[in-house]
């Protein structure tokens, strides 16, 4: 039977938050207009940037490969209308930096022509050969898009590992995303097709899709779909903020825990997002890549909160207008829940891969930051930590800056969930610290590693000193010898050979011009500028007196 | 008073006894003071410790010539770092020796101007500047360490420092200790 | 503006947490007025003027934020509890002088809230006992024990005349009797029986005691209900005295206070769930705080039976505190996903 009664585990810690759900799901997943412009960053997953393969001023057509992936932890990008690339220069994107990254802009001609197929669909994947499979996923430039964006191909590919079990993620456990929601409630058989094919391409023995318990009509979804086959375990797992962390999930529904330093596929389970496999489903049995994705538009700041199919690279800003977002009135845009998202800084920057809620929200709804306290040690952090860590330890030694002491208590485990800040009395911003100290010690790391060329550098040229001074000493000491020779030879083979040697000197010189080349032929500004810097100098050492 | 004395006097023998064994027998080798001081400096050999780069720097803290504040590259970090290798007490940056740097700076060569004289090929400590007399020169900015060293040396004043480039993958998260501080204590505190 | 997530509006706050550790308080402290007057007020007034000025002062110096700070309400919480701890009718210069004691010398000069090692109420409750056993165990008699119905002057008088009258009112208590009885030679039992002391000692547990221990153990099981405090802490301390002192009355009960009295006798009820469970220098992890109830228990019995003083929790708890960090560092929690090993 696919409805299971597996029993559960419940992973320590966690809390219970107001849903803000169902603001969103009451109606059908809409298609986003085209938008006339579609920014496109290289970058949307982790690993190496995509590197173009157009130019400014091509024309390019929906699906078609606009950049290709560099290297193994990389994936390719396409583009999600018709139209001409008008830039590829850098544009701000949804991250908290701020920083700009390079993107290729499309201006759209809203024909939305796509691309004749490069692979032929094939609703035959237990023909394609793994290796196939996860070449197909990557050239279809697909990323986790759960949130983290990890190339899907490389999860894709056991290596060595044996792979007991694969678990859609359909858990979604943030307030206010819905996405992945209304996806199962409408294309519940393509998440289950896609599964099929990530089960053949990992060759899993055992599926399972764990999905929390107040997502009713998503349930039903995916049992009507699963339609009594065996191989597929449908469970779902309590409520709970964060039982859709990949660890967590895979704890409640198997009881294993990950290994803390090491990935679950060492422990033989692979774990994937629902949409993810839904968008593997595309690539494989209709040959579609990955230009678009539903979206969550959420929060008091939208009138009518829903969730649509966007085009990747539709800018933020479009999606609010169409929305009809009172621009002026919005206090903050999040990307993301509003646990685990970011500020958004320009409303410019597009929709990418990962992005899979926009939360705005109005001036008057905001949440005034309060100042925090001393934290009291009262320990309600350690109870709600779903990776059973300090949090107050770690905050006590990232406040000191003593990072070698916080990395002692598993600073890096910390999977920035953000329940330790809801419950703090003290409103410590706990996971900014955490967050802080993460990419401290990176930079940290980091500047070691270059240190460590530098010094090797600097002891590379001291030698390479040491080395010229010997060889001139030596070449010295040898002219100084040749000379001493010459006392014992009579006078007129000295003579014979100091005029030899002298005639073989004005031979080198005539021969090899040694005349400094580029000192003829000067055109008159660089002999302006030599004359220029040769007054110069000698006004230097005219004002420098030499001690 | 005198059993005392000399039950005393036999006991601080045997313990001492005791520690001097134990002192030889237990000894654990580790690395000459000079390296793990090095390990802990930036590299930067940019001189303005006074010595000719890091090494020499090092040996002269463990010969007790130097103090530990003397490196303004390496900035506080280093300095309650050597402070904690050495078991002295941390002390503040020395200002003779120059201010911390308030970003990373490297530094750039304009070849429109650049002649060619290798002045500054010369003076670069790690070597990242390439090129040859009367060809271009050009600094390998991912090996540039950010010392200065050049820009005095160059005749032309075509070496311009600039911060180095940010991206999203060395960005950091600012410390909320920080903005906590200048937020609630606006007349500053110690 | 610095936007940062979780964004996620939430009602925890540290003056929340004292005002229901205040509210808890409440059955205990009407228990204690009902039945030995209302001198306990005065107290406990005396108290919060003194820790709110003292703490003002001590921040103003600082050049800390005096109301943001005040407003967290701790300081008045250890005032109160510093109050309910001494005899209510010690001189007024008694709880002035423990507060004061206890906020500079137990919390600010550590750096405030969060940062102090010990308990300050019990750091502020020994400095008293050791420099001042008189007053210190002169306690008050429960009214249906006295011969006339103290008056609010009564107790007026006792606290700022300089003890005036203060033989009319008080009397020893239960602790107090039967341990000296037990050094005088009498074992528990003929101490019961004995007509000068058997009316002093209620229905289970000492006239008026037990009745305060009873408000006190109302207010500390709502804190627990509220999940406030930790659950560890009393469950520890609270089992461990019953343990300990239930196996050595089994031994020998006519030498050994029964548990009923050890729970309800002394101040065990405000220690185990208002004093013991100060967070800021109790233990920390889950199972830290276990130990750490336990040794408070532990500690108490042994004090209670072997010591000199009557009543062991003071010293118990600030025992405890000092050994807090090091029962925190070797109770860490497994992180999810680390092997046992």
């Amino acid at each position: 039977m696919s409805h299971s009664n597996r029993k559960t585990f419940n992973f320590h810690g966690g809390l219970h938050l107001d849903e803000h759900k169902s603001i969103s799901t009451s109606r059908p997943i809409e298609t986003a207009p085209i938008p006339p412009l579609l920014i496109l960053p290289l970058l949307q997953h982790i690993g190496n940037p995509a590197i173009p393969c157009v130019k400014v001023g091509e024309n390019v057509l929906k699906n078609q490969c606009i950049a290709n992936a560099d290297g193994p932890v990389s994936t390719t990008l396409h583009a999600s209308s018709s139209g001409t690339v008008t830039a590829i220069e850098k544009r701000s994107i949804p991250h908290p930096s701020n920083l700009d990254v390079m993107c290729i802009v499309i201006e759209t001609d809203g024909r939305d022509t796509s691309i004749e197929q490069s692979h032929a669909s094939t609703e035959e994947y237990l023909s394609l050969s793994r290796h196939d499979i996860q070449q197909r996923i990557k050239e279809a430039g697909i990323v986790g898009l759960g949130g983290a964006g990890f190339p899907s191909h490389i999860k894709l590919n056991a290596n060595k590992h044996l792979v007991e079990t694969l678990i859609i993620n359909a858990a979604e456990c943030e307030p206010y995303i819905s996405c992945d929601d209304m996806l199962i409630r409408e294309h519940a058989e393509s998440i289950i097709n896609g599964l099929r094919i990530m089960q053949h391409a990992l060759n899993a023995k055992h599926c399972m899709i764990g999905i929390e318990d107040n997502k009713v009509e998503a349930h039903a979804a995916l049992q009507a779909a699963i339609n009594g086959s065996d191989d597929i375990e449908l469970v779902r797992v309590p409520t709970r903020y964060p039982a859709g962390g990949e660890r967590q999930l895979i704890y409640n529904l198997t009881g294993k825990q990950a290994p803390s330093q090491g990935r679950p596929l060492d422990i033989g389970i692979v774990c994937h997002n629902a949409g993810t496999a839904a968008a593997v489903d595309d690539a494989i049995t209709r040959g579609i890549p990955l230009t678009s994705r539903v979206v969550t538009l959420t929060g008091s700041g939208i009138p009518q909160p829903r969730n649509m199919h966007v085009r990747i690279g539709t800018p933020i800003q479009y999606l609010l207008d169409h929305c009809h977002s009172p621009k002026e009135d919005i206090a903050n845009i999040l990307i993301g829940g509003p646990m685990m998202g970011f500020k958004l800084n320009s409303a410019d920057a597009p929709v990418t891969k990962t992005c899979n809620c926009i939360l705005a929200t109005l001036q008057r709804d905001a949440i005034k930051p309060s100042t925090p306290m001393p934290c009291i040690r009262c320990g309600d952090c350690v109870e709600v930590c779903p990776v059973n860590l300090l949090p107050q330890q770690l905050y006590w030694h990232a406040h000191a800056q003593d990072f070698d002491a916080i990395q002692d208590y598993n600073l890096f485990d910390c999977i920035e969930c953000g329940c330790c800040d809801v419950v703090c009395p003290s409103r410590i911003p706990l996971v900014q610290y955490f967050r802080f100290s993460k990419t401290t010690i990176w930079q940290q790391e980091r500047d070691k590693e270059k240190s460590n060329k530098a010094r090797q550098r600097h002891e590379l040229r001291l030698e390479r000193l040491e080395q010229e001074k010997r060889e001139k000493r030596e070449r010295h000491n040898r002219k100084k010898a040749a000379l001493k020779k010459k006392p014992e030879q009579s006078d007129d083979p000295k003579k014979a050979a100091i005029l030899a040697a002298m005639k073989r000197v004005q031979d080198k010189k005539l021969a090899s011009n040694t005349n400094p080349a580029n000192t003829d032929n000067l055109t008159p500004e660089q002999q302006a500028k030599v004359d220029e810097a040769d007054r110069r100098r000698k006004e230097q050492n005219a004002d420098t007196k030499p001690s | 008073m005198l059993t005392a004395i000399i039950t005393l006097l036999v006991i601080a023998v045997i313990f001492g006894l005791i520690l001097g064994f134990a002192a030889v027998r237990f000894k654990v080798e580790s690395d000459p003071v000079v390296d793990e001081i090095d390990k802990l400096l930036p590299q930067t050999q940019c001189g303005q410790c006074t010595y000719p780069g890091c090494r020499p720097y090092a040996e002269a803290i463990a010969n007790g010539e130097a103090e530990i504040n003397q490196c303004p590259p390496g900035g506080e970090p280093t300095i309650i770092a050597l402070a904690d290798l050495l078991g002295r007490d941390p002390l503040p940056l020395n200002p003779e020796h120059g201010e911390v740097k308030e970003e990373k700076t490297v530094v750039i060569i304009d070849e429109e101007i650049c002649i060619g004289c290798t002045l500054c090929i010369q003076a670069c400590p790690v070597d990242a500047i390439v090129g040859a007399a009367k060809q271009m020169h050009t600094v390998i900015i991912d090996n540039c360490t950010g010392c200065d060293l050049c820009i005095p040396p160059c005749p032309v004043d075509c070496i311009y420092i600039v911060p180095e480039k940010k991206s999203a993958s060395n960005w950091q998260w600012p410390n909320p200790a920080e903005i906590e501080k200048t937020a609630s204590d606006p007349e500053g505190s110690s | 503006m610095i936007i940062n997530t979780p964004q996620v509006a939430s009602s925890a706050s540290v003056s929340r947490l004292m005002l229901h550790v205040g509210y808890a308080l409440v059955p205990g402290t009407l228990a204690y007025i009902w039945l030995f007057g209302a001198g306990v007020l005065i107290q406990i007034l005396l108290a919060c003027l003194t820790a709110v000025i003292t703490e003002a002062v001590v921040l103003i110096l600082r050049k800390r934020p005096v109301l943001k700070t005040l407003a967290d309400g701790s300081a008045l919480l250890t005032a109160v509890l510093l109050a309910l701890s001494i005899p209510t009718i010690a001189p007024w210069w008694i709880i002035v002088l423990g507060t004061f004691f206890a906020i500079l010398f137990g919390k600010q000069i550590f750096g405030g809230i969060g940062y102090n090692p010990f308990n300050p109420a019990m750091l502020g409750y020994v400095m008293l006992l050791i420099s001042f056993p008189l007053e210190m165990t002169r306690w008050p008699s429960a009214i249906s024990l006295l011969e006339q119905m103290p008056t609010l002057q009564t107790s007026f008088d006792v606290i700022f005349n300089s003890g005036l009258g203060i033989d009319t009112i008080s009397g020893a208590t239960p602790l107090d009797t039967i341990k000296t009885q037990l050094r005088a030679g009498a074992d528990i039992p003929a101490t019961l029986i004995n007509s000068d002391f058997s009316t002093l000692f209620g229905s289970f547990a000492g006239v008026g005691w037990e009745m305060v221990s009873l408000g006190f153990l109302f207010g500390g099981l709502y804190l627990l209900m509220t999940r406030r405090i930790a659950w560890q802490i009393p469950v520890a301390m609270l089992g461990s005295l019953v343990v300990l002192s239930s196996v050595f009355y089994l031994i020998d009960s006519s030498q050994y206070i029964s548990p009923l009295l050890h729970l309800f006798g002394g101040a065990s009820m405000l220690g185990a769930f208002f004093i013991a469970t100060d967070p800021v220098s109790a233990a920390t992890t889950p199972r830290g705080r276990i130990y750490y109830g336990i040794g408070i228990g532990v500690f108490c019995f042994v004090i209670r039976t072997w010591g000199n003083y009557p009543e062991g929790l003071a010293f118990a708890v600030l025992l405890m505190n000092m050994a807090a960090p090091t029962i925190d560092h070797y109770t860490r929690p497994r992180v999810f996903g680390q092997s046992k090993g």
